[in-house]
């Protein structure tokens, strides 16, 4: 049962899933960050399209207008950007630091120096 | 002078719990110099501290208080709400960052180079910026936005550990926490979009009247889960015991004794509050997710930290268990159970925080926190090693110990739900914990220490100070309970009653 009047979220669904999947399926970190920011944009997509009035304008005062999207949401989004904005400088910050002591941002070659690390 | 400094601050209290660190953060990195912003940070905190006890003070005395930021009346503007319940989590986070400065200097001097001290202050305090924010907020998305302020400032914290594996460390937790954050975000776009409104009392009223439906199904499980991941529920809690191995001490005894601290409010929050007792517990059955998966947490991590040879990792697994028995007293949904959770912020946080600041004290000391380290220590280190005992005693959960006022509580409150087979678990597990404080005291006061060990001086004063005020927290809340389980056991009234 497609209800299309919703696509939105099915595209917002679609897009959470990938995410996530590339999330736990990559042990590349830039990949997993990758895979981050795709699962926060559909959550952001999720906030801007349920704010849309169908019919409407941007939320602007102007004669004439009546009917316009809910700002909020769109509002909101903009902290939420940020966020992820913020989030991925500190991943990347963390990564280079990572790629300067293991020489790698593979997960699992970085599994295998630490457990020669913890071997010795 | 006084009066008219208060006069002008008396009504801004609880902003200046978010504004204050905030802008201190930035001073920090303005002054450059390791003593400055150390200086800067502890009069932040203490004041912080003073701060949050006078918000409780007034909590106590004329109720609860509502803050408009900006004067902008509600729904409009964003609501500071303070009432029992986080007046008393704001005073446990403000008081653990105030008590953890102290031991700050001495403790990061063997971890982190110098010239980075004055960065570590300021994202400390960004940290306690966002822990006061998500605690004061009465708006939901500021939910969001605090957690992911201390969330960053936490895994820029954690990755400051003197090995390569606190780096990996902070990514796994990074990785983790962000999903947390965007579920929390999406459960709350979903009560956004059912009732229109982000303001906490505003939430309960219209979803009460909204009633039963998918999306707010999915929204509490959304809630559900990003906490979950937050406060490290099992089977969410992968990225703890790492974070909390790698990290430097202070970070560790920080973090342990505030984060998820936080995060179960949060979801005490949501679910108390905001979906209330009717919708949460008997329209969609949290508590059959719940009970199970903390009674698992309480077992799995007591029976995991008996094998750790690193403390730092045992006590780690043992605040799985711990976390497993504050969202059993959640779960259990009476008042008595709930009493036993809320208390448990209070009283875990002070028995955690004082562990993990006398592994502080290890470290500095012998090098390592390894069993092997404390070999003969409670007769080298007699003060340190005692403050050990007593906390281990207090994790138990032995009577004159606050571990035991939680424990007690949660107990009634299984008997009260009917449950008894899960009192009778309660009290399984703590003998599990027997197990693995027991193996530290062995080691501690009858194995001698191996012919080539340095000799090992007492801890400084400056961690033998705080760990005692908490050690000494931990005894002295073990009998005069006033004051913990006295706001605790008020506050799950007022949440159980339904009113917000």
């Amino acid at each position: 049962m497609l209800d299309l009047g919703l696509y939105n979220y099915w595209v917002v669904i679609f897009l959470m899933m990938t995410g996530l999947y590339v999330v736990i399926s990559r042990g590349n970190l830039i990949k997993k960050v990758i895979g981050l920011n795709i699962f926060q944009v559909s959550v952001i997509m999720f906030y801007v399209s349920m704010g849309k009035v169908r019919g409407g304008t941007a939320p602007i005062l102007a004669e004439g207008i009546e009917v316009y999207s809910n700002p909020l949401p769109h509002v909101l989004m903009l902290t939420a950007i940020v966020v992820g904005v913020a989030t991925s400088a500190v991943a990347l910050a963390l990564i280079v630091r990572i790629k300067e002591a293991y020489g790698t941002i593979e997960e699992d070659e970085i599994r295998v120096v630490e457990g020669e690390e913890e071997a010795r | 002078m006084i009066e008219a400094v208060w006069a002008l601050i008396g009504d801004d209290l609880p902003a200046l719990q978010i504004a204050v660190p905030l802008l201190a953060a930035t001073v920090c990195v303005l002054v450059r110099r390791p003593r400055a912003a150390w200086a800067v940070a502890m009069l932040v905190a203490w004041s912080a501290f003073a701060n949050a006890a006078v918000i409780l003070h007034r909590v106590l005395t004329t109720g609860t208080i509502s803050y408009f930021e900006g004067g902008w009346p509600v729904p409009w503007g964003i609501e500071l709400r303070i009432d029992l319940l986080n007046a008393l989590v704001l005073l446990v986070v403000t008081g653990i960052c105030a008590i953890v400065l102290l031991a700050a200097p001495r403790s990061l001097a063997a971890e982190v180079p110098e010239e980075k001290h004055y960065l570590f202050y300021a994202v400390y305090l960004l940290c306690m910026t966002g822990l006061a924010g998500m605690t004061v907020t009465g708006d939901a998305f500021n939910v969001f936005v605090f957690l992911e302020i201390s969330s960053l400032s936490s895994y820029a914290l954690i990755s400051q550990g003197r090995t390569p594996r606190a780096l990996t460390s902070a990514i796994q937790y990074l990785v983790m926490g962000t999903l947390g954050g965007t579920f929390i975000l999406l459960g709350i776009g979903m009560l956004y979009m059912t009732t229109g409104t982000l303001n906490i009392v505003d939430l309960a009223s219209r979803l009460a009247m909204v009633g039963p439906n998918r999306t707010v199904l999915v929204a509490l499980a959304c809630i559900t889960v990003g906490t979950g991941i937050k406060l490290a529920l099992f089977p969410l809690h992968i990225w703890l015991p790492n974070a909390y191995t790698y990290a430097p001490a202070v970070v560790t005894a920080f973090i342990a004794a505030t984060a998820t601290k936080v995060a179960y409010y949060v979801l005490v929050r949501f679910v108390y509050s905001i979906f209330q007792v009717s919708l949460a517990f008997e329209v969609n059955r949290l508590d059959a997710v719940l009970l199970p998966v903390s009674i698992a947490a309480m077992f799995a991590g007591s029976l995991v930290a008996i094998y750790q040879d690193d403390l730092k990792r045992m006590l780690a697994y043992s605040s799985l268990a711990q976390i497993g028995y504050m969202v059993l007293g959640l779960a259990l949904a009476n008042v008595n159970g709930l009493t036993g959770g809320l208390v448990h912020i209070f009283n875990h946080a002070i028995m955690k925080c004082g562990l993990f600041l006398v592994l502080a004290a290890v470290l500095l000391r012998t090098g390592s926190t390894r069993l092997s380290a404390f070999a003969g220590l409670g007769r080298r280190m007699p003060l340190t090693f005692a403050a050990f005992v007593v906390g281990g005693l207090s994790l138990i959960g032995v009577p004159l110990t606050v571990g035991f006022v939680s424990k007690w509580y949660l107990v009634l409150g299984a008997l009260d739900a009917g449950l008894w087979p899960v009192a009778v678990l309660i009290l399984a597990s703590s003998l599990l914990a027997v197990v693995y404080v027991w193996r530290v005291v062995e080691v501690g006061w009858f194995a001698e220490p191996p012919a080539d060990a340095p000799e090992v001086a007492e801890a400084p004063l400056g961690l033998l100070v705080p760990i005692w005020i908490l050690i000494g927290a931990t005894l002295f809340f073990g009998v005069f309970t006033s004051l913990s389980a006295g706001v605790a056991s008020a506050a799950a009234r007022m949440l159980i009653g339904g009113a917000a």
